[in-house]
């Protein structure tokens, strides 16, 4: 069976579906969320400043907050992070990865009623938390914490 | 039944006389002869060997006297050595099971009882067991198409054949992966088709996360439904190269664990069994956050422990086991299962005593046909070994410092790096190192040997990167090999530190090694992909051939800091 979905994809792709949303990649985020895009946040250099930039400074920690990634991870480049909100009605969720350059990786606004879920493929260079922060309608933070171990490799059993 | 100390008078006579004791007589005094008079017990009975290696000939195998646990895992199974794990565990000092558990008197207990394991002797016993048990399942924990010449050469088929005459029914795995996704698919798909089963509930495709290999069966033994779940060595794309298995992601998986594990309860299991490649600090950890899982029959970190853990977790209780390496223990758990609940259990950790069970003779003409065309190439003698070797111990072993010995002299390096493998067989004094020796402490599809600049600063990130694997805090982040065995430079290591912190006062020829200055490193099984060099096992075999002889190895050991008290080191 999935075999067949790869072959549909792969077909999809050749058919147009995904060159047309290769096309709309061209745009830049910065056109497209000109409006909202928090420059701030986004190129703070430390947890504290992109907390403080998405007005997240006093989030309190919340295990409504599910965070799936590996404990340690298979490949630095490319690490699988699922998150979701069991908080009601959280509307916005943003990921941090305390040492990253610049930590914030991204935030989503979730709108009217979307489920606040996301998969997400992050980049780290070194063992780092990954930090989730939800915030509800009512304009509260939350936030939960995971450690993601990154390892030279080898040398097992 | 002797005491300790009569037993060894009887060992030293027979020393001092210049003859072997006859294992059988010496196992007679000590009722020896009974080991494996295992009386059935209950309905439903699980036989487990784990981490064979591919060791389908009887050979010596020497438990470690360093066995480090580390925070919450201190003291406690497995991480007990020498006279602390007879103790903990009433095995009598002296007794059969004292030489199968433990290092003390190592060489001159293994020239009286003999070799361990080999196939045509497992054999036997698992007839045996299977005879006085109808309907028993013989469960394989893994790493069983890896660790010798004739594995190697063969990629696994020789194990593969061996497996399927032994009368395996499920197995998992962690180095078959080494063999490579598409061989290891081929004999799932073709060879085990309808005979073995091949579980790993957390092996997913990268792509969309399908299952790449069933994560369960329900088998009925004697009326009661039992489900038998796979769990892989979830490190293998990190602890071996990636680029074996580029398409396949692993993990420990708790979440997804609990799911099957619940599926299998609503299909009716009413004993559940995990077949686990874990390691034995993460089966435990397991057992604590899943639920509903009867036993752990676990592998991997190779501990031959002589029973079970009881973990207690939110459904009740889970045992916990690890069956030992190298074909020396099967483990036989036996459950009294009444009304749909357990009522009762056994458990048993025997050691595989080649002289105590005679070979299958089955078993036996296989093995021989299957090594007829390699015979001369693995039985060409090197060199002889005046003192024992081994590999196991957290920090070293004496085999590593002669493979490390062997680099640095051949390679011209200043330090070498080796491998914290578990695997690999032991040498008596006296005994002569054959190139199947040398190929069971280095057959690997990726043996390369390399020769690398590497700074000061690179060296003591290396150190500290395999160091936090082992001493993590936390036994999900731990990867389950030992540490890498280091030649040429001195350290200190302090387990209880945080990563960054653990590796101090390195030196090279007393002096302080700088992190900006440039230092020659030898290493080999390198996991980048692309890596190439010459084969260790011809980097050794060269300085054994040179050598003839080889005198007992000078062990270099990290000075160890704040595990004095530790019952892990004896």
């Amino acid at each position: 069976m999935d075999a067949l979905r790869r072959t549909l994809l792969k077909g999809a792709g050749a058919t147009g579906a995904i060159a047309a949303a290769m096309a709309a990649g061209v745009l830049k985020p910065s056109q497209v969320l000109a409006a909202e895009y928090n420059r701030a946040a986004f190129e703070a250099k430390d947890v504290a400043g992109a907390l403080k930039n998405i007005g997240a400074g006093g989030a309190t920690d919340n295990t409504g907050i599910v965070i799936k990634a590996p404990d340690i991870a298979e490949n630095g480049a490319v690490v699988p992070v699922d998150v979701s909100s069991n908080i009601p009605n959280t509307v916005s969720l943003a990921v941090l990865v305390d040492k990253n350059p610049s930590p914030l990786s991204s935030a989503f606004d979730f709108a009217n009623g979307a489920l606040p879920e996301m998969a997400l493929r992050l980049k780290m260079g070194q063992t780092s938390l990954v930090e989730v922060v939800a915030k509800t309608a009512d304009g509260k933070f939350y936030k939960a914490k995971k450690e993601v171990k990154v390892t030279v490799g080898g040398c097992g059993g | 039944m002797m005491n300790r100390r009569e037993f060894l008078q009887i060992l030293a006579a027979a020393s001092a006389a210049g003859f072997a004791l006859d294992s059988r007589t010496l196992l007679a005094a000590q009722g020896g002869e009974k080991l494996y008079d295992l009386p059935r017990f209950g309905n439903v009975s699980l036989l487990h060997f784990t981490d064979c290696h591919a060791q389908l000939m009887p050979i010596y195998f020497r438990e470690p006297n360093v066995n480090l646990g580390i925070g919450g895992a201190q003291g406690k199974a497995p991480h007990l050595v020498g006279e602390r794990l007879l103790k903990a565990f009433k095995v009598k000092p002296g007794s059969v099971e004292a030489h199968a558990f433990t290092h003390l008197d190592f060489a001159q207990a293994a020239k009286t009882y003999g070799k361990v394991g080999g196939f045509s002797h497992l054999a036997t016993l698992i007839k045996r067991l299977r005879a006085s048990r109808p309907g028993a399942l013989l469960l394989d924990g893994g790493d069983t198409w890896q660790g010798s010449a004739t594995a190697l050469w063969s990629k696994g088929q020789d194990m593969v054949d061996a497996g399927k005459l032994l009368g395996v029914d499920i197995m998992t795995g962690h180095w078959e992966f080494t063999l490579g996704a598409e061989r290891v698919k081929e004999i799932v798909e073709k060879d085990f088709a309808g005979k073995i089963e091949f579980l790993a509930q957390n092996v997913k495709t990268t792509d969309f996360g399908d299952p790449v290999f069933k994560p369960y069966v329900i088998r009925q033994m004697n009326g009661v439904p039992v489900a038998i779940i796979g769990q892989a060595f979830p490190y293998t794309p990190i602890a071996n190269p990636r680029y074996m298995v580029p398409d396949w992601t692993m993990g420990i998986q708790d979440e997804e664990m609990q799911k099957v594990v619940t599926e299998a309860r609503g299909k009716g299991a009413q004993i559940v069994v995990l077949l686990s490649h874990n390691g034995m600090d993460v089966d435990l950890k397991m057992a604590s956050r899943v639920s509903g899982i009867d036993a752990i029959l676990g592998g991997h970190t190779h501990d031959g422990v002589p029973a079970p853990s009881v973990v207690k977790n939110a459904g009740g209780r889970t045992l916990v086991m690890n069956s030992g390496s190298n074909g020396k223990f099967v483990s036989v758990l036996d459950f009294d299962v009444r009304g749909g609940k357990i009522q009762g259990f056994r458990y048993k950790l025997l050691p595989v005593f080649s002289n105590l069970l005679p070979a299958d003779r089955e078993m036996a003409a296989y093995i021989e046909k299957m090594r007829a065309p390699h015979q001369a190439r693995l039985e060409e003698k090197l060199a002889v070994s005046e003192g024992l070797l081994y590999r196991r111990g957290s920090f070293n072993g004496s085999w590593d410092q002669l493979i490390l010995d062997a680099m640095l002299e051949v390679k011209g390096a200043q330090i070498a790096f080796s491998p914290g493998f578990r695997w690999g067989t032991s040498i008596l004094p006296g005994q002569a190192i054959t190139f199947e020796h040398l190929l069971d402490q280095t057959a690997i599809t990726y043996p390369y040997s390399t020769l690398t600049d590497m700074s000061g600063e690179t060296i003591k990130m290396i150190l500290e990167d395999v160091c936090d694997n082992l001493f993590n805090p936390d036994p999900y982040k731990q990867q389950g090999g030992d540490m890498v065995r280091v030649g040429g430079m001195s350290y200190a290591c302090d387990p209880h530190a945080a990563i960054g912190s653990r590796i101090q006062d390195m030196r090279l020829d007393g002096k302080p090694i700088e992190a900006n200055k440039t230092y020659k490193v030898a290493g080999w099984a390198p996991v980048a992909e692309g890596a190439s060099g010459e084969p260790i096992w011809d980097v050794v075999s060269k300085w054994l051939r040179d050598k003839k002889v080889v005198t007992p190895r000078k062990l270099n050991e990290p000075k160890l800091l704040g595990v004095a008290n530790n019952p892990g080191i004896a």
